[in-house]
Order: C-alpha cells, then sequence, then structure tokens
C-alpha cells in the first residue's frame, strides 16, 4: 500500500515539530526517515500511525485519505523503540494480542490464533521463547517479538521508531540485516526512522533526510550519499571537509589555490562553502605537476582497520583536514607524522553561503 | 525526543480522557468540594463579629495553642526520630530489620482509637511505662504530655518513609568520594547527605505535623480534656456539635479547614521541589 | 500528600546501593549499634509496647471474656456495620482511583496538579470536620435536613451517613497509588495496544490494571484498613446508637467509656489484628514490585 503525506504541519506549544513535510512512499518500499535527534521524524512516523494529530496537512492510505481516520482502523504496524511489549503478557500472549481484541465476528478461533502466532514466532526464529515473559528476553529477542506482534494484525504498511536504537552494535548489524532480508521476503510497505546513518543508508531502499521538521532531500541511499543536496546532508551522511571558500566562474579559491567544481560558472566572487569526503582526499609526497594543491603537514596518523585516516594541519591556517587511505596507498608512500605532504582533493562540493 | 515534546501536547490518542476526567470531577465534587463548601456557607451565618468571638474564646484559643503546640513537638521529634529510624533501616543491617520496618507503617494502619486506648494503658500511672515515669513525677497520661505522645504515635510513619527512598538513592559513589577527598564520616554527613536529604525531611516534618492537627481518635483517651489543659480543637468541634451549636462549631472548623488547605499546598509545593530536585540530580 | 502511602518506584531501584558499603563510607561499629539501639528504643516505646497491651489487655480476664466480649449481639452488630461501609466505601473509591489515575497518569490538561491537591484534600482534614461537614448537609438543620425528614430518609445517625463519612476518610489512597505507578510506566503499553486494534476497555482491563495490579492491591487493603478503622469522622455521624450505628471502633470507644476495659481491648485486638494484615500485605506487594522491578533490571 502506498503513504502519500501531504504538507504535514505540527507544532508542539511554539516549538515546530514539521513544517509542511511532504512525501510519498510508493507500496512495498523499505524508506528510512534519518534525521538528528529532535528533527521531527519520529513525529512524523506517529502522525502516520495516527498516534499523533497533525496541526494541518493529511495522510492518504492508498489514494484514499486516512487523515481522520483512528489509529484502530488504519490498519497499521508499529513497532516503538522501546517496543512497548506488554511486561504481563508471555511472548506467545504479546503477538496473540493484535487477534485477541477483535471484535467477535471477526476475531480467529483460538486454533487459528495459535497456527498464526507461532507461524510468525516461526518468522522471527524465536518460536522457542513463546511462553516467557519479554523481562526475560534480550534486547534483540523483545525487538523481533514486537515486529511479531506487529505483523500478527497483517499491517498494510509497517511503521518502526529507532527499531534498533536500544541494542548493541553487533546485535544491531545482525538484526538491520534480518529486517532486510524480512522485507524482502514480506514486501509491506514500510517507514523505520532512525538517527543513524550508516543504518539507514545499509538498510532502506530510499532515505529521507529531515532536519529541523523539514525534508531536506529524497533519494536512494546511493544519490543522498554521492549528490547531498545541501551542506546539512553532506555533513550529516558521513565524515567531510568543509573549506570556507571563494566562488568565482567555476573554481572556488581556498586560502589562495584555486580548484574547478565544474559547477556555478556564471557565479561571481561569492562566498561559498566547499565540501569534500576524506577519501577524495589524494596525498603526494611531491607536487603533481600543474595541479592545485595545498601544502599540509601530517598531524596524526590512525591505522588501525582496512583505512588509514590521515589528520592534516593546512600550512597555511590552522583548519585540520581528514583524509583516509587504503592500506595499501599508505604503505606505498611510506608516510610519517610530521612529514610535509601535498593535498589534491577531488570531487569538490560548492554550496553558495545565502 | 517525542516524549519531550508531549508534554505540552493537548491532543491524545489515547481514549476515555473525557470519561475519566469526567467522573473523576464528579465524585471529587459530590463527595468533597460540595461538602467542604457547605461549611464556608454555613459560618456565613456569623456575622464577623459573632465569628471572630467563637473562634477567638479563651477556651478554643487554648485549644489551637495545644493543637499546634503539641503537633509541633510531635513532628519535631519524629523529624529526629524518623531521620534515624530511617538512616538504621536503610544503611544498616540488624535481627528483625524486615519487621521493624514493616511495623513502621501501624500507626498508619492501625485504627485511631485501638491506638488511643493502647496508648492511655501503656502510659497511665499504673500502665507499662507509666509506671516508671509517675515516680520521677512525669505524668502521661490526662496530660499535654499524652497529646504530645498520641501524635508523636500517628506522625511516626511520615518522616520516615518520605526520608527513607532518598537515602536509599544516595549514590555511595558522592560518599566514597568525600572520603577520598579527606572528609571524615561527620564532614560527610553534613556537608554531602543531610543536604541532599533535608528537603524530604522537612516534608515528611509537614506531614507529620498536618496530620497530628486534625487528629482526633488517638488524642482524646490519653488527652482528659480538660478545658484550657488538654482539650484539642477537634473535640471543642465536637463539643459544640452536641450542644447542637452548628454555627460556632463550623466555625471553628473553618478556621482549622483554612490551616489545613494551607499546609497542603505548602506540603505539595515542597514535594514538586523535592521532585524537582531530584530529577534535576539524576 | 500521602506519601507515606504510596510504594514509591525509587525505593525498590537502587537495592545494590544498600548493600556492601564500603569500609569508607560506614559508621564504626559502636555508632551503628548505638543507632540501632536508640531506634530500636524509640519504636518499642511507641510501637511495640502500645500494639502489645492491646493484646495483653484484651486477653486479661481470660479467653472466656475475650470471646464473649467479641460474640456479643452489639459486637456482632458493630462488625457487621463496619463491613459494610467497607464494602461499599472501598469499591466506589476503588473506581474513582482507577478513573482519576487514567485522566492524571495518561493525559496533559490544565490545572492537573490542582487536581491532585484536591484529591489529597481528605487527607488534610480533620476526621471530625469530615463529618460535620455531611452534618451540615444532611443533617436536620442540614441543606437537605427538612427534605429528608419529609421523606423519611435518614442520613446522619444512619448507615448512610456512617459510609459517606468512609467514603471521605478514605477517598484519596487508591488514586494516590496508582498515580505515580502509572505515571511511571508511561503511555506507550497502551499505544501499542490501541495500534493493534484494542478498544479503550480493552486496552484498560488487558493492560493497564494487570500492569499496575500490586500497586491497585495495596490501594485497596489501605483504604480497607481505613475504612474499617475510621473514628472521628463516623464518631460525628454515626448517633452512637448501641446495635445500630456503632461501627467497631466507636463500640470500642463506647466499651471504654464504660469501664469495660477487657471488652473494648478484646474488640481492639480485632482491629488490631486487620492492621497487622494489613502490614503483612504490604510487605508482600512491595516484595512483590521489587521483585518485578528486579527481573525488569535484569535483563
Amino acid at each position: 500500500m502506498s503513504i502519500e503525506i501531504k504538507n504535514i504541519r505540527k507544532n508542539f506549544g511554539s516549538f515546530s515539530a514539521l513544517n509542511d513535510v511532504s512525501l510519498d512512499v510508493p507500496s512495498g518500499e523499505l524508506v528510512a526517515l534519518l534525521g538528528p535527534s529532535g528533527c521531527g521524524k519520529t513525529t512524523l512516523l506517529r502522525i502516520i500511525a495516527g498516534l499523533e494529530t497533525p496541526d494541518s496537512g493529511s495522510i492518504h492510505f492508498h489514494g484514499a485519505d486516512a487523515t481522520a481516520q483512528k489509529v484502530r482502523e488504519r490498519e497499521v504496524g508499529f513497532v516503538f523503540q522501546h517496543y512497548a511489549l506488554f511486561r504481563h503478557m508471555t511472548v506467545f500472549e504479546n503477538v496473540a494480542f493484535g487477534l485477541r481484541v477483535r471484535p467477535k465476528e471477526t476475531r480467529p478461533t483460538d486454533a487459528e490464533i495459535k497456527r498464526r502466532v507461532h507461524e510468525l514466532l516461526e518468522l522471527v526464529q524465536l518460536d522457542w521463547l513463546a511462553d516467557r515473559y519479554p523481562p526475560q528476553l534480550s534486547g534483540g529477542q523483545r525487538q523481533r517479538i514486537a515486529l511479531a506482534r506487529a505483523l500478527a494484525v497483517e499491517p498494510k504498511v509497517l511503521l518502526l521508531d529507532e527499531p534498533f536504537g536500544a541494542l548493541d552494535a553487533k546485535v544491531r548489524k545482525e538484526l538491520r540485516r534480518w529486517l532486510r532480508r524480512l522485507h524482502d521476503e514480506l514486501h509491506i510497505t514500510s517507514i523505520f526512522v532512525t538517527h543513524d546513518q550508516e543504518e539507514a543508508l545499509e538498510v532502506s531502499d530510499r532515505v529521507v533526510v529531515i532536519n529541523k521538521g523539514q525534508v531536506e532531500q529524497i533519494g536512494s541511499p546511493q544519490e543522498v550519499y554521492d549528490n547531498p543536496v545541501s551542506p546539512f546532508v553532506y555533513q550529516f551522511l558521513g565524515n567531510v571537509n568543509q573549506f570556507h571558500s571563494q566562488i568565482h566562474q567555476g573554481e572556488a579559491n581556498i586560502g589562495g589555490v584555486g580548484l574547478k567544481i565544474n559547477a556555478h560558472h556564471d557565479t561571481k566572487h561569492s562566498a561559498g562553502l566547499a565540501y569534500v569526503r576524506p577519501h577524495d582526499i589524494e596525498i603526494h609526497k611531491v607536487r603533481n605537476g600543474e595541479a592545485p594543491a595545498f601544502e599540509a603537514v601530517i598531524h596524526y596518523i590512525h591505522a588501525i582497520g582496512p583505512l588509514v585516516r590521515l589528520e592534516l594541519q593546512r600550512a597555511d591556517q590552522e583548519d585540520l583536514i581528514e583524509a583516509e587511505l587504503t592500506q595499501e596507498r599508505f604503505r606505498e608512500l611510506g608516510l610519517i607524522q610530521g612529514q610535509n605532504v601535498f593535498v589534491y582533493p577531488r570531487n569538490v562540493r560548492v554550496f553558495l553561503n545565502a | 525526543m517525542h516524549k519531550k515534546y508531549s508534554k505540552n501536547a493537548k491532543q491524545n490518542i489515547l481514549p476515555g480522557f473525557n470519561l475519566s476526567l469526567g467522573f473523576t470531577i464528579f465524585y471529587l465534587s459530590l463527595i468533597v468540594l460540595i461538602p467542604l463548601s457547605a461549611a464556608f456557607i454555613k459560618t456565613t451565618e456569623l456575622s464577623f463579629s459573632e465569628f471572630w468571638a467563637v473562634v477567638s474564646a479563651p477556651r478554643v484559643v487554648a485549644s489551637y495553642q495545644l493543637t499546634f503546640g503539641a503537633s509541633l513537638i510531635g513532628a519535631l521529634i519524629n523529624a529526629v526520630f524518623g531521620l534515624l529510624t530511617a538512616w538504621v533501616l536503610v544503611r544498616y543491617t540488624f535481627p528483625g530489620k524486615k519487621i521493624i520496618d514493616a511495623l513502621v507503617d501501624l500507626p498508619f494502619a492501625l485504627p485511631t482509637a485501638v491506638a488511643g486506648i493502647a496508648l492511655t494503658a501503656v502510659y497511665a500511672g499504673n500502665g507499662w511505662i507509666g509506671q516508671w515515669l509517675e515516680p520521677l513525677g512525669i505524668k502521661v497520661a490526662f496530660t499535654p504530655i499524652g497529646v504530645i505522645v498520641a501524635l508523636t504515635f500517628i506522625g511516626l510513619p511520615f518522616v520516615v518513609r518520605t526520608v527513607q527512598p532518598v537515602l536509599e538513592d544516595l549514590e555511595a559513589e558522592t560518599e566514597e568520594a568525600a572520603a577520598s577527598l579527606g572528609a571524615n564520616r561527620w564532614q560527610t554527613f553534613t556537608k554531602i547527605i543531610f543536604p541532599a536529604i533535608w528537603p524530604a525531611l522537612l516534608t515528611g516534618f509537614a506531614l507529620a505535623f498536618a496530620r497530628a492537627i486534625g487528629e482526633y481518635g488517638s488524642v482524646i483517651f490519653i488527652a482528659g480534656n480538660v478545658p484550657f489543659v488538654s482539650e484539642i480543637t477537634p473535640l471543642i468541634i465536637i463539643t459544640k456539635l452536641e450542644q447542637y451549636e452548628y454555627a460556632s462549631a463550623t466555625a471553628v472548623a473553618v478556621v482549622m479547614l483554612v490551616i489545613s488547605f494551607l499546609l497542603l499546598f505548602a506540603i505539595n509545593g515542597l514535594q514538586w521541589w523535592v521532585n524537582r530536585r531530584a530529577t534535576a540530580l539524576t | 500528600m500521602s506519601i507515606s502511602t504510596t510504594l514509591p518506584a525509587s525505593q525498590y531501584s537502587n537495592y545494590q546501593n544498600k548493600v556492601a558499603r564500603s569500609r569508607a563510607t560506614s559508621e564504626p561499629v559502636w555508632v551503628r549499634w548505638t543507632l540501632i539501639a536508640i531506634v530500636l528504643l524509640f519504636l518499642t516505646l511507641f510501637l511495640i509496647v502500645p500494639l502489645a497491651a492491646v493484646f495483653t489487655e484484651a486477653l486479661r480476664k481470660g479467653f472466656d471474656t475475650y470471646i464473649t466480649a467479641l460474640t456479643d449481639p452489639d459486637a456482632l452488630s458493630s462488625i457487621k456495620l463496619t463491613l459494610i461501609a467497607a464494602a461499599i466505601a472501598v469499591p466506589l473509591n476503588l473506581v474513582f482511583g482507577v478513573a482519576a489515575a487514567w485522566a492524571i497518569a495518561k493525559f496533559e490538561f490544565r490545572g492537573k496538579s490542582i487536581l491532585i491537591t484536591l484529591i489529597d484534600l481528605p487527607f488534610a482534614v480533620s476526621p471530625v470536620i469530615a463529618g460535620l461537614i455531611y452534618v451540615l448537609i444532611f443533617g436536620l438543620q442540614g441543606w437537605f435536613g427538612s427534605t429528608l425528614l419529609d421523606h423519611d430518609i435518614k442520613v446522619i445517625f444512619a448507615i448512610p451517613g456512617i459510609v459517606l463519612a468512609t467514603i471521605f476518610v478514605t477517598f484519596p489512597f487508591v488514586a494516590r497509588e496508582l498515580i505515580p505507578l502509572m505515571q511511571a510506566q508511561g503511555k506507550e503499553e497502551e499505544e501499542a495496544g490501541l495500534v493493534l486494534g484494542a478498544s479503550g476497555w480493552q486496552i484498560l482491563w488487558r493492560i493497564t490494571l494487570p500492569n499496575v495490579k500490586w500497586g491497585l492491591l495495596y490501594g485497596v487493603i489501605l483504604t480497607n484498613a481505613r475504612a474499617m478503622g475510621e473514628f472521628g469522622a463516623v464518631s460525628v455521624v454515626s448517633g452512637h446508637i448501641r446495635g445500630l450505628t456503632n461501627t467497631l471502633p466507636l463500640h470500642v470507644e463506647i466499651l471504654y467509656n464504660e469501664y469495660n476495659y477487657a471488652a473494648a481491648f478484646a474488640v481492639a485486638s480485632l482491629l488490631a489484628i486487620l492492621a497487622l494484615v494489613t502490614l503483612v500485605l504490604k510487605s508482600f506487594v512491595e516484595w512483590k514490585v521489587a521483585r518485578d522491578a528486579q527481573i525488569n533490571e535484569k535483563s
């Protein structure tokens, strides 16, 4: 089922949580709402679920206006950040809850409920925990039970609020992949909220970057990572070096070094910010022909892991530049701390100051 | 993130707000507010000078002095021993501690009339404790001291139960830090522990005081009820009622009500402050 | 303001704190035992001796006198009246407590803190005044006095007055017990129930109430103890008609004032047993809550 969100606004007192947010989620997609905490992403998710009422704007499920629909009528599955499992019920009863509270006419028989619950528990691979109580489960297990419970009512849409937020790093990674696989299996339209860019980029079909109650960018993980449309998205998705620069006819002048930027050809003498990802920083020990470069000193070397991270101090000012090289390239160059090198930025992206 | 803002959220998706709040207010009005307002309306039958004559009659004033004085002393005794009790229950282990801990609530669970006759029996001149005090020239039962004993008894749980949780939540680490910085145990108590628990202590004291002011059942048996000497204000109200002096009984009641209300607001303010401190500290 | 009546959640959260204090943060042995001795002496003088006195005095004239006092027709009728008053007051205040806690703990609205203070009011009001206000309304010279007289309905000096006074003095206990518990539990489980299609009543019965069952139980126990033991308020409205409008505590008073001490203490011992049972149940509930909290914490 597709979801269209149109011009949603929501204020809490004088705080504007959502400011004119519009978004289309095609049927069957797995979408990540990504943003820093306090950006309004959870509020948006709760508005889609009907747990919160927007001040204005509308929500459409499969083309039909659902704004006025009550939570119970929306047929959404919601996985709460802290799972909100019913403490006093067994895992089985938790999952069965949605079926048991149906009106008599539509309530499945006990045998049918039993069958369905076990089916779901098998789906989340926790059938053996059916008689346990939530406090007896690990975080990852609770998360999967919460998911099974949400799926039990056969929702048209699955909404997950920071689904991996409360888990430790290892379980988090496992569950991430598991959720992706589950989604590929069930193909239920799903939206999840996260503040973790790695999570959003790895799991989702599409990422919606939200900041201060507004959508900054919507696109595939590749798109938003490679072509951020704003300084915010640039900085939020991965590490990036930021340079103050003067833009003039397709060239960014950063501390006397002129870099071609393949954009802003008609701009003249404007201030702007230039962004370069650390892995787009090339290092040479000697000047490499005519290409523009910064002179810098190697300030610090972190050589743990597959990539080597360098902190470079520019010769002309105090700012540090971060660079990432492969171990191979690092060894090839034979760099040491305190060494003078030349820094060649590639793929420079510039945003003019507003 | 959401929780922070939901405080301001007027709309809440959970059902039953109108029903539950409606019933709450209806029942509250029916049982508490309307009947209490009757007391205030009844007093308007008296002119102000009549009202003043009733509430400032010497016998009534003497009862205020006894009620408030004895309540204050009882609450002070409870502040000291309640703090000690809470401390001992939280920090030390000794045989029978669980039972002692449970017994602290006895004054709350024991009907006041039972407490009254029991205390009288114990503290009368021939009672278990009274017989030892009498040779020392201390008469407890049927004197103002008896009133203090009864009011101490009924206020006993309050200080203990307000201070206890705060003491339990105190982190051992801060005390260890104090010790590592060279403070001795007494300095640690006065400079680290006491500042953390005194708002709770004050709340407990105020609760014990407020409870004592209105107390009737446990006092009348042990007090002797001699006008000007050992007659508490609630008894004055009853005496006036029995003489069908409804308006003047109500006048005295209104004075007590106003004082109780003020105390209640003060206590709620205190507790709000304590909670805010507690959340600010964690 | 009834802090002492509630089971503070914090009381159970830091149990580890209590055990195993390092040497640096404990007192010398002699200080410890001196403090313990002082506390035990204080509690003995004020709690244990009076409690023991009730039972000793009750049995002073032998077990037969004790039984006779309890099976006296007036005693039996006072037991019956006490049970009736509690049987009406407790359920009503229970329903009120749940409704008030639901509104206060799960919703935000203007004037909430005033409402909470007003719920505490009966606790701050002298029981004597609690009785007085009903006399002012339903008594012969009260607001409805003549109307009631015309219809031959007796409230004051009759059972309805006793029930009303009992409801008043036990008014806040269930609500005060539930409000902090339900606030601490938040709204997520209820919202989860809602998303899964449960109705309001289903959420209340299947999610909210089971979650606060121990607190609820304790609230009811406490309400019951106070309802059965109320003296001052009931004394004002009862009229002390033997065999008719005497509750247990009032019966104790009458016997005591007639210098029938053995009988007075015999009846009083019944109430003291009720209080002790209440304390045992309270400890049990606290133990349950602490255990649940521990299980929740471990995971």
